[in-house]
């Protein structure tokens, strides 16, 4: 995989997570008690044998950048390549809105490289997967585009992209579509092409006034360029709405599919953070759950998420929620369907609890 | 830029009294606590207390600790002007020399703290488990223009004979020397810590180096030869705790002593003890895991009951299987139906469906790394 090298879009629309990311893209979404939504894509990317990743950076730049810092705990601090930082440009006049302009403004990074393909993943969709296979596949078909995709394995009220293929794996539709029904092809936002034709497409959907990558660089140019389609049959989760975070977390804790993200492939990398291990007291309870080193936990916790350093007092109860960083809830507090964002506090005997399918969100540094 | 104080770590011991533990690898590479291996707590107290240049002697079965250490960045310790330096014994032109003794060990790397060119140098045994910012004791050496200043800590007068013992007078002076006495003159024993002003330093270990009826240690040939030349020798008192893990009873109730409401020591605050990790998820607690005053680390899948323990890395315990006031080490499998009591399981075991690892009190059972333990073919289910 030395011929490829990799881009990874941070831009999402995320106006149906807002809550979550009123101050981070969707990528720097803390995920499965020790990750970011980012670490799945980029940690596919260097175990396939990526070293030159370029991170198209959105507005909300900060977390991202103090995640990611040089690259090292993903093995991209490197002398030649490793990881480069792509901002946005910096005189923005707001015409052509959207990530196209980002790749425009950025092809110098791309055409300084040498790499003979290049791969686009998004920061904001969960797999663990080795590229190598999609570019056999690439050259074995003589495509001029390889899209991956994933069968959908339950409906999904998420927007995203479907497919349809032929037999051969060619790509006969793409379509934007506001939901996602079972069984449907749904793009995983992973593109497989040489660098010209990224440039050549960037290039002229661009110059020719378009806004999006998908839209304008691929969907307008299919009847030049044949696009194939790439099926990727492990785990898959879109974060793209509050629904599709909560539900992909809950995923997590089903043991086949911890296994499948964490165990059986190559290692998911995050930022290191050298924690102490979870303190598990007399008086705690946990079951069907996620924690993380440095929690201290003298409560009951059942089918959740504690992120590290999070202070599960005694008499508390969390259940079915999403506790992030050096959280602290109290004695006797409740949780039940919610996601704390980090540093929230909720103090003794305080209850929130959110419905199954809508969880109750509260926002960082909240006290309750 | 000069140095100004250089740490040396003594990790060359086999660690004989850790039996199976430290047949493969060297003692200060024991895994520990959960997480750290015991040569963390020193090299996170040098990092910590802004001493960034660190010699580790190296000698018995060094492999997995080399490879433990790597460059020194797990500890913050890979610096331009710095660093982890691994120092085995080596071969000269008249001939190769083991480490013969703890002060022949640093007398073969002088050369090396020549070259660093310090002011004054560290020397810590790699054997203890505590926090400790060694800046206070380099400070109080300037002070007191001592030669030479040993790290002391009381002990309870029952245990004082155990150790070698300082006795100082009121402004902190070493007067006196005795080792292992029978009965002790004062409680304060030697840590094994010890601050010199280097080129004082270098006089005694050449010395010591010429005289061939010296055993070349620090504790019975150097301190009491300086002693006996009325040398500056200073007693820096330690409060706090500090344990010795030489044994696999006293390793096996240092991990114990993790698990109290409030452990010994912060193991997450501000002095963060620093360990080189693997990439890990957090660990998976299963629908019917019972985990109560215990530790446990990342990677790990527990479905069964753990209580009173301390839980590494990629551990997996089946969802029948107990394991009680046992330290259970890296990837080590604990299958259905296991009964794991007052014991230690170091790295990569597997204990088969039906086994039963049971210690007690005083005799604490031991499974080697690597090693299978099948059921007993006449098991009888523990009361």
């Amino acid at each position: 995989m030395k011929s490829v090298m990799g881009l990874v879009n941070l831009q999402k629309k995320d106006t149906l997570i807002k809550e979550l990311t009123e101050n981070r893209p969707i990528a720097s979404i803390p995920f499965a008690g020790r990750y970011r939504i980012i670490d799945f894509a980029l940690s596919s990317m260097v175990n396939s044998g990526i070293g030159n990743v370029g991170v198209l950076l959105p507005e909300k730049s900060r977390s991202v950048l103090d995640h990611l810092r040089s690259g090292k705990d993903w093995d991209l601090a490197r002398h030649h390549d490793g990881l480069c930082y792509l901002p946005p440009p910096i005189t923005d006049d707001g015409t052509q809105p959207g990530n196209l302009k980002n790749c425009y403004y950025n092809l110098d990074f791309i055409n300084h490289s040498t790499e003979k393909y290049i791969l686009l993943a998004n920061g904001s969709v969960i797999y663990n997967m080795d590229f190598s296979n999609v570019l056999r596949f690439h050259q074995n078909t003589g495509a001029d585009i390889t899209m991956v995709y994933n069968v959908a394995s339950r409906d999904d009220p998420g927007a995203g992209v479907v497919l349809e293929t032929a037999e051969n794996g060619l790509v006969t539709d793409i379509a934007l579509k506001p939901a996602i029904r079972e069984d449907e092809k749904v793009s995983m936002c992973v593109y497989l092409m040489t660098r010209q034709v990224f440039i050549d497409l960037v290039r002229d959907a661009f110059e020719h006034g378009g806004c999006d990558f998908l839209l304008d660089a691929v969907m307008r140019q299919t009847k030049d360029y044949t696009v194939y389609g790439y099926a990727h049959d492990g785990y898959v989760a879109r974060i793209t709405s509050t629904i599709s975070y909560y539900q992909a977390s809950m995923d997590v804790l089903e043991p086949e599919v911890w296994e499948e993200l964490f165990l059986r492939q190559a290692s998911v990398y995050t930022k290191i953070k050298d924690r102490a291990p979870v303190q598990y007291k007399e008086t705690a309870r946990v079951t069907n759950s996620l924690v993380a080193n440095g929690c201290i936990v003298r409560g009951e916790v059942d089918h959740s998420i504690l992120f590290r350093g999070v202070e599960i007092e005694k008499g508390v109860k969390v259940k079915n929620s999403i506790i992030m960083q050096c959280c602290v809830l109290q004695q006797n507090a409740l949780a039940e369907n919610v996601i704390c964002d980090k540093n929230v506090v909720i103090t003794r005997d305080k209850w929130l609890k959110g419905a199954p399918n809508y969880p109750l969100i509260v926002g960082k540094n909240i006290v309750i | 830029m000069k140095t100004s104080c250089l740490a040396m770590i003594l990790a060359g011991g086999q660690g004989s009294r850790l039996g199976v533990l430290t047949k493969k690898i060297a003692k200060p590479a024991v895994p520990f606590g959960g997480k750290y291996r015991i040569i963390d707590f020193p090299l996170s107290n040098c990092a910590n207390s802004g001493i960034h240049r660190v010699g580790v002697l190296t000698q018995y079965r060094p492999l997995e600790l080399h490879n433990y250490l790597g460059n020194g960045s797990a500890w913050d310790l890979d610096r331009k002007d710095g660093g982890v330096f691994i120092l085995p014994p080596y071969a000269r032109e008249k001939g190769a020399d083991w480490y013969k003794g703890t002060a022949d060990a640093i007398y073969q790397n002088l050369n090396f703290i020549e070259a660093a060119d310090p002011a004054y140098v560290l020397v810590l045994s790699g054997d203890h488990i505590y926090t400790m910012d060694y800046s206070w004791m380099l400070d109080a050496h300037k002070q007191n223009k001592a030669e030479a200043t040993i790290g002391v800590i009381e002990v309870p007068w029952t245990e004082a004979p155990r150790f070698g013992i300082m006795n100082m007078d009121t402004a902190g002076r070493i007067v006196d020397f005795e080792e292992k006495p029978k009965k002790p003159k004062s409680n304060f024993a030697s840590m094994g810590i010890y601050v010199f002003t280097t080129s004082f330093l270098q006089r005694y270990l050449e010395a010591d180096a010429k005289n061939s009826h010296s055993s070349h240690d620090f504790g019975k040939d150097i301190i009491p030869r300086m002693l006996a030349d009325q040398a500056r020798l200073f007693a820096y008192s330690f409060e706090g705790y500090w344990k010795d893990v030489g044994t696999i009873e006293s390793l096996w109730q240092a991990n114990m002593d993790l698990l109290q409401d409030k452990p010994p020591f912060e193991m997450d605050g501000e002095w963060r003890i620093h360990s080189s990790n693997l990439s890990l998820p957090p660990h998976y607690m299963g629908p019917e895991a019972r985990v109560t005053s215990s530790l446990v680390n990342e990677g790990s899948v527990i479905l069964g009951e753990v209580e009173n323990s301390v839980i590494f890395p990629g551990v997996r315990i089946a969802r029948t299987a107990r394991v009680h006031n046992s330290v259970v080490m890296p990837f080590t499998t604990i299958g259905e139906g296991t009964l794991v009591e007052h014991a230690i399981v170091a790295q990569n075991c597997v204990i088969a469906g039906g086994a039963q690892v049971i210690g007690k009190p005083g005799a604490v059972k031991v499974v080697p790394e690597g090693e299978t333990v099948a059921a007993a073919a006449n098991n009888q289910q523990a009361g």
